[in-house]
């Protein structure tokens, strides 16, 4: 068994922690070479060789690779695949781009989102938001694979692996790069964040989010959002947490003016300790949490800002 | 230009799933089932290309059971043209996946020839987001996942997507595919005379086999679980008491 783990590199640098969970992950499957590729990609490599468990770097630098396009890097994926069995990658947006694309290249299935590694052939997803848990077994020849990282323990370091440089194909030019618009903040990742305080539609304007970061930021934590509150205006996209957003399992949540719908608890419900703090006593919310408190947040959230 | 949306009929994203007692799937007997919420978006996208000008037909399809015939009706009434239906399952609960479905779309694409496939970025069912990828690589064309905005402009498609950490737009050279995230639209309801319009549009049905595509499940299901059940947890009476509960649990 051999493994090519697409590892998360983003404008040259290494997005460490989803990569080194998707290690842990693949770790179980085989020897595993890390590819980095990108317009820039050494520095990305030169990390990844450190992580435990990588056995080998690929580095592939082009233009064509800048901007995580699908097209070349998919192209790029499937180009190395002959000598795998299995082609993984962390669940990321840019990965859930390209992974498909490699797999339908390859003419087979992609199996999306895995929360286990049950044996070289068979893995479990969840599937409708999570209320169900799939195992799935796959007759295909290469297993193209998302981890879910947020399941998965981040492999350390200490590793010492060679690199190699690889050719990248010619790019066919399908699509090309406007811009980027990055949301810019201090505060933890939100898929690798300890602590994460979330805000719903209760909180009720952009302005009164700040009574949330204000909590997060004494908590050290990463700021999330329910879908209402992102489309309400109040957060931005990124911090949706959810079916459709990130999923998170830090080892603490805390949930505000959120009533806690099936496609929210999709994207939170694995984290060790829940807290939800709502005024409405019958909000779904209070099913999964550990401990929940029945009151208006706009008393107590600054409150417990004090009391920290 | 045509637009092609692909519908799926899968279950209200309102209900909650109950796994079968023999672990062989979710029940999904006697439950309401809907168009997929992604969908929705998309039929809404390509039918406002078509109030501006842009594109001249829009085609949605649909590959499943026959009751998808519902499916489709609900993208007529909502001003899709007319509509394909592909039927390549006898049983609700087979779900066909993603590659097959692709390569199902590809063999209308080819017949139809579109400018741009409008899919959702993923089903509510199997939570799979891979369709409209696949579908794109096996027609060689560009794709734009994830779209929070799209403009044509000329040749090509400028598509503001939503990634990790913000947002990216890119252009794409048509003919693309673009998957539509859930911030790229509000869709519209159907009005009851439409909806009763939408009983004369023409619907074409065929079979899997009538397009020579193979739709065996390249992964099998061995099982399907609940997902493990959270403690119950407790009420506490003040922010005090949390914090204390908070400190004792280790957690802050």
């Amino acid at each position: 068994m051999s493994v090519l783990l697409l590892a998360e590199v983003t404008n040259g640098e290494l997005a460490l922690d989803a990569t080194a969970k998707a290690v842990s992950a693949a770790a179980q499957l085989g020897e595993v070479t890390a590819l980095c590729a990108g317009a820039s990609a050494a520095a990305a490599a030169e990390q990844a060789a450190k992580i435990d468990g990588v056995a080998k770097v690929l580095v592939a630098e082009d233009e064509s690779l800048g901007h995580r396009l699908a097209e070349p890097a998919a192209a790029l994926v499937a180009s190395l695949a002959g000598d795998y069995t299995h082609i993984v990658a962390p669940a990321t947006t840019d990965a859930k781009n390209i992974m498909p694309r490699v797999a339908a290249l390859l003419d087979v299935m992609v199996i999306s989102d895995v929360t286990a590694v049950v044996d070289a052939d068979t893995f479990e997803r969840p599937v409708y938001a999570g209320n169900a848990i799939q195992t799935v077994k796959s007759g295909d020849a290469k297993k193209v694979i998302t981890f879910r990282t947020s399941t998965f323990d981040a492999a350390g370091e200490g590793g010492s692996a060679a690199t190699e440089t690889v050719s990248v194909p010619a790019s066919e030019g399908l699509s090309s790069w406007v811009e980027d618009k990055v949301a810019e903040s201090d505060r933890p990742e939100l898929t690798s964040a300890g602590v994460v305080v979330s805000g719903g539609r209760g909180v009720g304007s952009e302005e009164d989010f700040a009574l949330i970061e204000k909590l997060a930021d004494k908590l050290g934590a990463a700021v999330g959002a329910s879908r209402a509150a992102v489309d309400s205006g109040f957060a931005p996209n990124d911090w949706q947490v959810g079916q459709t957003g990130k999923v998170v399992a830090p080892e603490l949540y805390v949930a505000v003016g959120i009533s806690g719908a099936i496609q929210h608890l999709a994207g939170m419900k694995d984290s060790k300790i829940i807290v939800a703090i709502n005024k409405d006593e019958e909000a779904p919310i209070f099913q999964v949490a550990d401990y929940g408190l029945v009151a208006d947040l706009f008393e107590a959230v600054p409150e417990m800002t004090e009391k920290l | 230009m045509k637009v092609l949306v692909p519908v799926k009929r899968v279950i209200d994203y309102n209900v909650k799933v109950r796994v079968k007692s023999d672990g062989s799937d979710v029940d999904l007997a006697n439950v309401k089932m809907s168009m997929n919420p992604f969908d929705e978006i998309a039929v809404e996208e390509a039918i406002r290309l078509k109030e501006a000008g842009i594109a001249t037909e829009v085609v949605a399809v649909s590959v499943g059971v026959e009751k998808a015939q519902e499916t489709l009706r609900t993208a007529l009434a909502l001003g899709a043209d007319r509509a394909i239906l592909i039927v390549a399952a006898d049983d609700v609960h087979t779900d066909i996946e993603p590659l097959a479905v692709a390569k199902i779309l590809k063999a209308i694409v080819d017949e139809e020839q579109p400018q741009i496939v409008l899919a959702g970025k993923q089903a509510i069912d199997n939570d799979m987001n891979a369709t409209g990828q696949m579908l794109s690589a096996l027609l060689g064309w560009s794709q734009a996942t994830f779209a929070s905005e799209v403009k044509v402009e000329g040749d090509n498609a400028i598509v503001t997507r939503e990634v990790d950490g913000g947002l990216q737009t890119i252009s794409v050279k048509l003919p693309a595919i673009i998957t539509t995230d859930l911030r790229l639209n509000e869709p519209r309801y159907a009005k009851l005379p439409d909806i009763m319009k939408a009983k004369k549009k023409p619907l074409d049905q065929r079979t899997a086999a009538d397009l020579g595509v193979d739709v065996t499940p390249r992964l099998t299901v061995v099982k399907v679980a609940e997902p493990a059940e959270r403690e119950a947890g407790e009420i506490v009476g003040s922010v005090d008491e949390l914090i204390a509960k908070l400190k004792e649990a280790g957690a802050v």
